[in-house]
């Protein structure tokens, strides 16, 4: 018997690799293809700013928005910041945020220090609505039409040039309507 | 054409690694020395081939080849002469010639000063480490030659360097990280080679501690770099992000830790043997993965290198041979090593135990939340993400219990003591750390912290438990300076890293805790207060450097009017990539660090300033040396050559 236990290592190393090898054909950047043309996912919760506020998403639909996904504990999310703030002085499409698993002081005093370019937040302390969003990591960001429906995803940092991109798809849409 | 010899000494290096790999080890299985002799100059000719490889992809760099794709991706004209060749392992492929590189040399190293080892064992450690060796450089030949060709027609400059990678930084983390990573194939090779004969007595600990310990040694050197670049480089004062890439690096690191106080147990205990082998084969399982985490792109993460899974899929089949195969081989074999003595409960045997589950635990706790995403993906369960708030939860208490469990295991002796003899050691030191845990945070901040107790307490009950027992040896001695000799430079070594432990810790409890920073916006003449200095901007001015510009700020810096220190953060533009990076300036001391980043340019000449007051910042980097510093004390033991040498004596 203690002979056998000595596979233990050796079988807990397969089922480590078979997670792997099934790792390599997952993107982790891609998103779940059920919500990419779905309607944003329905929530109620608090404003980060005013916690007696409940969101839902009356607040946002009617018009084309930002949804990003940010948390004061994302190093990458205070490198994405500067470019958030360009897009809201822009003023060409309104930031909502979603503050993901995050506490409520440390949020209010990264906006303060660095800047609020959301339109509102929403506070997802125990990161609900992310659960039902998908969301896989801190910054991500979603672009919604004028019906709340998701249109793009964009994992990870959004840079300029991401920003450019989803300036000409939400332009694809104005000359639709035209 | 040079670039072309390269990948040709590449080539023949791959040929002689194979028969590296065969040759040796066959003639140790059937007793032909002839063939074991082979190994020693095969491991020779391995080193002499990569490093012309090596030299010439450095050529390439140096000369602006940019017909090398490689180097046209990854260098520029404008870059100066030091960052050009740290260029070369800027990328993926460079990154994994280093790994050769390193791997080779190690291979030569051990090939060289092993005069003591049996020429079995020799033939049958270099041959596992040419399997490891032809694994790699057919990797890179296969997947990721650096010297493939843009032709015929090539660009006219190089696309530069990432901006974050042209620093100091770049020259020393990777190949400091990668002597650590790959070091620890040559005590997997040993554990190897010792499952092979079934040969795995206190002689065999004795050759394999020194490799180990150089190898944990460059790891930790190579971790602690890697967060103090982070620190200054990135500009926001971070210096631990639980980032798979580092998270990676840590892994091994602990692993590694508990290999290197059970390899102590086997040496002079003749303890624990398949436990140390099992250690062994997973201290190197953990950096091939910790590569395979990095290389394939399985997981998201801020170091973001181009990951490919083909890649992927090659490391992941390195990781089944070598992984499955040392492992199969250890399930098989390990029966056949039986340890030699018994101990008691209460020993030092039990406590270096206690303390490499703790170890273990902890490389676990990090593989899971680095590993979770994946699993729950590949499950189908969705995708989440887990963040810093897990590894704090998981990892502190952790840690705090192990750093007790280190004291008590210093104080006790090998084999048995009595709880009265250990309780007689530890009254004082535990009084002193609850006593200095419970004033510090009285005295110094506002308010009691429970951490801050917490954090002290544990650690000066780690630094004054090893003084008590240094102390104690002095009991029976008759002049002080007689026992100072006397004692081993490994127990000198031992005290050494303990030490550097409390260090790190205490530096890690202040600096998360009493930090300040505030974010203003400042114009010229601007001054704000922090933690008892007042920053006075005055302006900025550009100035001009190799391949980029910049906005340099000057900020004086004073502490009840006397002047301090003047820092110059500055805000640079690469000029190829056209990419902003923020060049933060630091005023360093021992208790505390001034740290100015430069944010955006904001309206009428006014800047948002980032200011940082870090107290005991240093202290997490100093323990991190210490610990390195204690680990090479040990290697530099007499007794390494001593006994070399009257091994000699007796196989001659």
């Amino acid at each position: 018997m203690p002979r056998l236990l000595l596979f233990i290592p050796l079988l807990l190393f397969f089922v480590l690799a078979a997670f792997l090898w099934k790792g390599l054909s997952i993107d982790p950047r891609e998103l779940p293809s059920a919500l990419i043309n779905k309607p944003f996912p329905e929530f109620s919760l608090p404003a980060l700013q005013q916690p007696e506020r409940i969101l839902t998403k009356k607040d946002f639909i009617g018009q084309p928005v930002l949804v990003n996904v940010w948390a004061t504990w994302c190093p990458s999310c205070r490198q994405e910041h500067e470019q958030l703030l360009v897009i809201a002085q822009a003023e060409e499409i309104p930031i909502i945020g979603l503050n993901y698993k995050d506490e409520r002081d440390l949020a209010l005093q990264w906006l303060q220090q660095l800047g609020n370019p959301y339109q509102f937040n929403i506070y997802d302390e125990e990161g609900m609505l992310g659960l039902d969003l998908g969301v896989y990591g801190a910054p991500e960001t979603y672009l919604l039409d004028a019906q709340g429906i998701i249109r793009h995803r964009h994992v990870g940092v959004l840079i300029a040039q991401d920003w450019q991109e989803l300036k000409l798809i939400i332009k694809g849409w104005g000359s639709v309507e035209n | 054409m040079i670039p072309e010899i390269g990948e040709f000494a590449l080539i023949i290096a791959l040929f002689v690694s194979v028969v590296l790999a065969l040759i040796p080890m066959y003639g140790a299985s059937t007793g032909n020395e002839m063939w074991m002799t082979y190994a020693k100059p095969l491991a020779m000719g391995q080193f002499f081939f990569v490093v012309i490889s090596f030299i010439c992809l450095g050529y390439a760099f140096s000369q602006d080849d940019f017909s090398v794709v490689y180097v046209a991706q990854h260098s520029n004209s404008q870059m100066p002469i030091q960052f050009k060749l740290s260029a070369i392992w800027g990328g993926h492929e460079g990154s994994l010639l280093l790994w050769a590189l390193i791997l080779s040399g190690w291979t030569f190293a051990v090939s060289r000063f092993s005069k003591a080892l049996p020429l079995d064992m020799l033939a049958r450690v270099l041959s596992v480490m040419g399997i490891v060796a032809t694994g790699f450089i057919s990797f890179l030949l296969i997947t990721s030659s650096p010297f493939a060709r843009y032709l015929p027609r090539f660009p006219a400059d190089g696309a530069d360097l990432n901006p974050l990678l042209q620093d100091f930084g770049l020259i020393v983390h990777p190949p400091m990280l990668y002597m650590g990573y790959v070091g620890f194939s040559v005590a997997f090779a040993f554990a190897i080679a010792a499952l092979l004969s079934g040969r795995m007595d206190a002689a065999w600990a004795r050759w394999a501690r020194p490799w180990t310990n150089i190898a944990w040694a460059f790891l930790g050197m190579g971790i602690t770099l890697g967060s103090w670049w982070a620190y200054y480089e990135l500009g926001w004062g971070g210096w631990w992000f639980w980032d798979p890439v580092e998270n990676a690096s840590l892994m091994p690191w602990l692993v590694g830790t508990a290999l290197v106080h059970s390899l102590a147990a086997t040496e002079k205990r003749g303890v624990f043997k398949s436990w140390t082998l099992l250690l062994a084969i997973f201290a190197f399982s953990l950096s091939l993965l910790g590569t395979f985490l990095v290389r394939s792109g399985v997981l998201t993460s801020v170091h973001a290198f181009a990951s490919d899974p083909e890649r992927g899929f090659f490391i992941l089949m390195l990781l089944a041979l070598t992984m499955g195969g040392s492992l199969t081989l250890y399930a098989l074999k390990a029966p056949n090593v039986k340890s030699e003595s018994s101990f008691s409960w209460l020993s030092r045997e039990v406590f270096l135990l206690i303390n490499n589950i703790f170890l273990t635990v902890m490389a676990v706790t990090v593989l899971l939340g680095t590993l979770y995403p994946l699993l729950i993906d590949a499950l189908g369960l969705g995708k989440i993400s887990v963040g810093p708030p897990y590894f704090n939860a998981v990892f502190v208490p952790i840690m705090c219990a192990m750093a007790i469990a280190m004291g008590v295991s210093v104080a006790v002796r090998w084999r048995e003591t009595t709880v009265k003899a250990v309780l007689n050691k530890l009254w004082l030191p535990a009084v002193i750390s609850i006593l200095c845990g419970l004033i510090f945070p009285l005295t110094y901040g506002n308010g009691f912290e429970v951490r801050v107790f917490l954090g002290i307490s544990v650690s000066l009950w780690v630094m004054s438990s090893v003084f008590t027992e240094f102390m104690g040896k002095f009991r029976n001695a008759q002049t002080i300076t007689s026992r100072l000799k006397q004692l081993p430079l490994s127990y000198y070594g031992m005290m050494v890293a303990h030490v550097g432990v409390a260090v790190t810790a205490i530096g890690i409890t202040l600096v998360s805790t009493y930090s300040e920073e505030r974010d203003m916006r400042m114009q010229k003449g601007d001054s704000v207060e922090l933690a008892g200095y007042q920053f006075t901007f005055q302006g900025t001015h550009v100035v001009k450097g190799a391949n980029y510009m910049a906005d340099q700020a000057t900020i004086v810096v004073t502490e009840d009017g006397k002047s301090i220190v003047t820092l110059s953060p500055e805000k640079r533009r690469y000029n190829v990539k056209n990419a902003m990076m923020t060049e933060a300036d630091i005023d360093p001391s021992l208790f505390r660090d001034l740290y100015v980043a430069l944010g955006e340019p904001l309206e009428k000449g006014a800047w948002a300033v980032r200011i940082h007051y870090k107290p005991y910042v240093r202290w997490l980097w100093l323990g991190g040396i210490l610990m390195a510093f204690g680990g090479l004390l040990t290697v530099a033991d007499k007794r390494y050559r001593q006994r070399s040498v009257k091994l000699e004596a007796t196989h001659a």
